[in-house]
Order: structure tokens, then sequence, then C-alpha cells
């Protein structure tokens, strides 16, 4: 188990010369997963989700997110983007979603897809499975693979009801190589399919997925790093060519509720936002969603138009994304020998208990208790732990000293001084 | 062996619906602290929450101790309320004697004590009218 943990990738990283230790990313991330020690923050990997969180909050852009560069493309004789619904969004200037499948080939791409489309084969996988109705309480959509982590990390007794079906990006992937084979007659591997990226968890799913053998898509490439390209080469687009196919039920997945407008359900949740998701789950452990057929989770606010990654302010690029998307009627799709469902279940992976041993953990839970009640309960983070119970459990699991607390130290040194005083005394005498 | 329980106490709040849920919601994270499986967590969790929002639906709040051992987990819910006075009806699905205000914010289904009884190993529930109830319950680490 520690040997699969070790292995664990992830496309969040701390770019440490920007980092002053500041404390913020450690008090916004949603799981716990940082740390500041010796003036830098530290990303524990066994509870980082890669929801980018703290990509966003860092006030000194010391979060970075691992994805490909544009060089990548060099690699294949045929590349292909795979466009997100919320990558239309994000451009003021286009009146239409081929303006920005046009400007796409402009700037490198042989050809696009939309993983729209491979959200409309999911859109109606997903009825099936509700309306086969062998499942017991509220299913939970896979499509956001931050969540599905969280599940898999902090979640145990709710990975039975997520939906075992693929993202969206993967379906869209296989669809779309499949059919830049056949229209070129390349081989598999002459072939790059490139995911334009909204968010690190996307990044993160491609390079190790949680619930594939691998993945289909053969890139990811960051939202902003294809933008300031594509906005320029939109000026250039002279001949608009047909290439949007997805209707409106795939597209409006770019934003929170929208893969649930699809389904065409009343009983349902959408929730957005990590730290909503984390309490609407807790809900759901607790078996207080019983009526509720569908939970629709996104780790991001407004949905996958919020990443981090994005440039647009998500309340703007969801508004055009309605605009855009209003009138659009999605075409049959032919999915015959696509895989539409998850390879492996997703296993439960706890940050590691206490202590493997019972008795030991059951030990440690006392002393931690003990260091708890004598802490300030301030929560102030100076310590480098987010608040002052993780720091009590840090202590336990020899991963902080109590004097790092600068309120216990300052107790000590005042302890101290008392009793210098009080020998000096004694010398005077 | 006493030095192999983790003693964990909690008071509840009377007519606040806010917070209630606290107790079970801290419990759950220092089970997944001491390495239970997911299924105790959750028999526990959902069987201390329904318990839990019965004090403040009833009861004007209470107390809550939690002694958690490798072999169990105990949970004693004692308060000072009205008492209930047919347990065997208070057991059956459906049954509940919360008001319509209550009801209109989704509590009062008559799932409490069922889920409580389906959830635990062990139940037991000691009464007295106008004095109070104890509902002890344990979970099993099989």
């Amino acid at each position: 188990m520690s040997e699969k943990k070790e292995l664990l990738y992830h496309s969040v990283r701390l770019e440490t010369d920007f980092c002053k230790g500041c404390t913020t990313c450690m008090r916004y991330c949603p799981t716990q997963a940082i740390r500041v020690q010796n003036g830098k923050a530290k990303i524990i990997r066994e509870k980082c989700i890669d929801c980018g969180e703290c990509v966003r909050r860092c006030p000194y852009r010391a979060k970075k997110v691992l994805s490909d560069s544009f060089d990548a493309l060099e690699s294949y004789k045929h590349n292909v983007a795979l466009v997100a619904p919320a990558f239309c969004g994000q451009f003021s200037k286009a009146v239409n979603i081929d303006v920005i499948l046009t400007g796409l080939k402009h700037i490198g791409f042989d050809d696009v897809f939309e993983v729209a489309r491979g959200a409309e084969v999911i859109t109606e996988k997903t009825k099936e499975i509700l309306a086969s109705k062998n499942h017991d309480g509220p299913l939970i959509s896979s499509a956001c693979p931050a969540v599905v982590r969280l599940v898999a990390v902090r979640f145990p007794s709710l990975s039975e009801n997520i939906i075992p079906l693929t993202s969206p990006m993967e379906v869209a992937a296989q669809m779309a190589r499949k059919e830049a084979m056949e229209k070129t007659g390349l081989s598999d591997e002459e072939i790059g399919i490139f995911f334009i990226s909204p968010c690190p968890a996307k990044v993160t799913a491609v390079k190790q997925p949680l619930a594939l053998e691998k993945s289909a898509v053969s890139g990811v490439i960051a939202v902003k790093d294809v933008y300031m390209r594509l906005a320029h080469a939109l000026q250039g687009v002279k001949e608009v060519e047909k290439l949007s196919v997805a209707g409106k039920d795939g597209i409006r997945w770019a934003r929170s509720g929208g893969e649930t407008e699809a389904l065409g359900i009343s009983n349902y949740i959408a929730v957005d936002g990590i730290h909503n998701v984390i309490k609407m789950l807790e809900e759901l452990e607790d078996d207080k969603l019983n009526n509720i057929e569908f939970i629709e989770a996104l780790a991001c606010n407004s949905g996958c138009t919020g990443g981090p990654l994005n440039v647009e302010n998500e309340f703007v690029a969801n508004s055009r994304i309605r605009n855009l998307s209003e009138n659009l009627v999605g075409k049959p799709i032919d999915y015959d020998g696509i895989s539409l469902f998850w390879d492996k279940k997703v296993d439960y992976e706890p940050y590691s208990p206490l202590d493997p041993d019972i008795n030991e953990a059951m030990r440690k839970m006392q002393l931690m208790e003990e260091i708890y009640n004598r802490l300030p309960q301030l929560d102030c983070g100076s310590c480098g732990s987010p608040n002052c119970r993780e720091f009590a459990e840090d202590i336990v699991r020899g991963k902080a000293q109590e004097r790092d607390c600068i309120f216990r130290l300052r107790e000590k040194i005042e302890m101290l001084a008392k009793e210098i005083t009080e020998l000096s005394k004694m010398i005077d005498e | 062996m006493a030095e192999n329980t983790v003693k964990l106490h909690y008071n509840v709040d009377p007519d606040d619906f806010t917070v209630a849920g606290e107790a079970s919601g801290a419990v759950k994270k220092v089970l997944k602290q001491l390495g239970f499986s997911p299924d105790v967590i959750r028999r526990v969790a959902v069987a201390m929450y329904e318990c839990e929002i019965n004090m403040v639906i009833h009861a004007q709040g209470g107390h809550i101790d939690v002694e958690i051992t490798p072999e169990k987990i105990r949970m004693i819910h004692t308060d000072q309320g009205p008492g209930i006075k047919d347990i065997d009806k208070a057991m059956q699905e459906g049954f509940s004697t919360a008001d319509e205000k209550v009801r209109e914010l989704g509590f009062g289904a008559g799932m409490g004590h069922p889920n409580m009884k389906r959830y635990t190993d062990d139940l037991k529930i000691t009464t007295e009218i106008g004095k109070g109830t104890v509902v002890d319950m344990t979970v099993l680490v099989k």
C-alpha cells in the first residue's frame, strides 16, 4: 500500500522560489494537504486531490500545474484538439463555436473534436443506469476527477455510489482517435489526442487515471497556454469551417447543473465548489439524502468554467456558453466499440491512520486530545499546520513539535524567565 | 482495558438544528484516524446522527459519551427530555411524534429509532416519562 502511495502522481506542484510561506494555500486546502515548514509550503501527496484550490488562492503564483507544452504536438503526425465545453466560453470575440474550432486548426492542430459529444454519450448512459433502478441510494456523477479522488481518500463508504462511467473526455478521446485513424490511415501511435484542460485534476486523470488502466488522451495542455495563441489566431480566421456537431445537452456540462439538466430528472443535487462538495458528501455519508436520485458534484465554483487554468471569469464564461449553445441540437452519435465504463474499481486509499496497530493508534489519539486541549485553539496557522487539531495530529505523527506553536513557546519562555529571576534572587541572597 | 479506550464527550445544544450532527461528524473523523473500516464508520455515524437529532427535536439537547475500543464503539446519549411514551411504537418505521414545525424542516420521518436499530448491534433505551431518556448503542467491530 505504501508503495502505491509513493507512486501517486500529482499535477499540482510548488515553485519553491516563489513561495513566501504565507500559509494562504494551507488555510484554503479542502483536504488539509498542505503544511508550511521552514518557510515553504509542502504538499502531502497522499492527501492532495489535485483540485487546484491552492493554485487559485496563492497570492505569489507559487503553485503550478504540470501540464504538457505545445511542443508535445511534435511527437505525432496528426494532432487532434479535444475541446471541452468550458473552453468555448473563454473568448469574447467568438461569435460561434465553429470560429473557436477553426481557430484551433490555425495554431497547429490538424483536427478538433468536441468533448461535449462524449458528454452526450455519458448523458445517455447515465439515463439508462438511473432508469434501471438497480442501485442503492443516490448516485454520484464521476465526471469531476477531483471529486472521484476526494471520495477515494476521504469518503470510503461512498465509492459504491459513484457511477462507474468513464469521463466525457475519455469517451471523446476514443471517438476522436477512431475518427482520426479512419480519416488519415495513420496508426494509433502516430496520432496525438490533446485535451485542453481547465484544471489540474484532468491533467492527473490523464497521467494517472484512477479507474482506467490507461487514458486514451496523449497529452494535456492548459487553457491558459492555448489562450493567447488562439486569441490572436481568431482574428485571422477568414473562412469559418463547419466543425461543431455537439448539441446543447453536451455543451451545458461546462457549468454547474448542466450535466443534470441534460438528464431530465428532478430529484437531484448539483453542487459546485470543493468545500461545498465536501459538505454534501458528509450529508450523504450520514444517510441524509435518501430521496435524492443523482448528485452532480464539481470541484470548481460554477463548474468547469471555474477551473483554475481558465482565463475568463466563470460567470462571464457561463453566460457566453449559454448564448453560444442555446439553439444547438446534437446529432446521434455512434459509439460502437467505445468503452464507456471504468476498467477497475476505485479503491479506498485513506491517508494513513495514526498507527497501523489499532492499540497504538488509540494511544496516539488520547495523546492527541491532551495536546489539543493545551493548544490555544485559535487555528492561526503560524505553526505551519492548518489548525490546532491538525497540529496536534502532526505532533503525534512525529511531523511537528509542540514548540512550533508560538503561544506554547511564549508560555515556556515566560516560565523560563520566571525561573531565571527566582534563581538570580537566590544568588543575591 | 481502560488504557485501550478512547473516550469522547459532546454536549448537544437544544433547538439548534444548525449544529446537530456536529458530534457524529467529529466521531466519524476520529474513527477514520484510528483506521476503522468504512462499514463501521458509516454505521456509527448514521446511528449517532439519528440519536443526536432526536435530542435536538424532542429533548432540549443533552450529552453524548462515546467509548471506542478496538472491539466496539459504544455511544451513550443522555437527555433530560420528556421521555418516550411507547418504545414499541417509536421503533416502528414511519412513526413519529415530531410536531408540524419540525416536519416542515424535513425531520420527523419516523426513521430515527428503526435506523438506530438497523445500524447498531446493541440498542438499549431506558426512558422515564418527565425525566429523560438514555439511548445506549453499540457497534461491534467484526
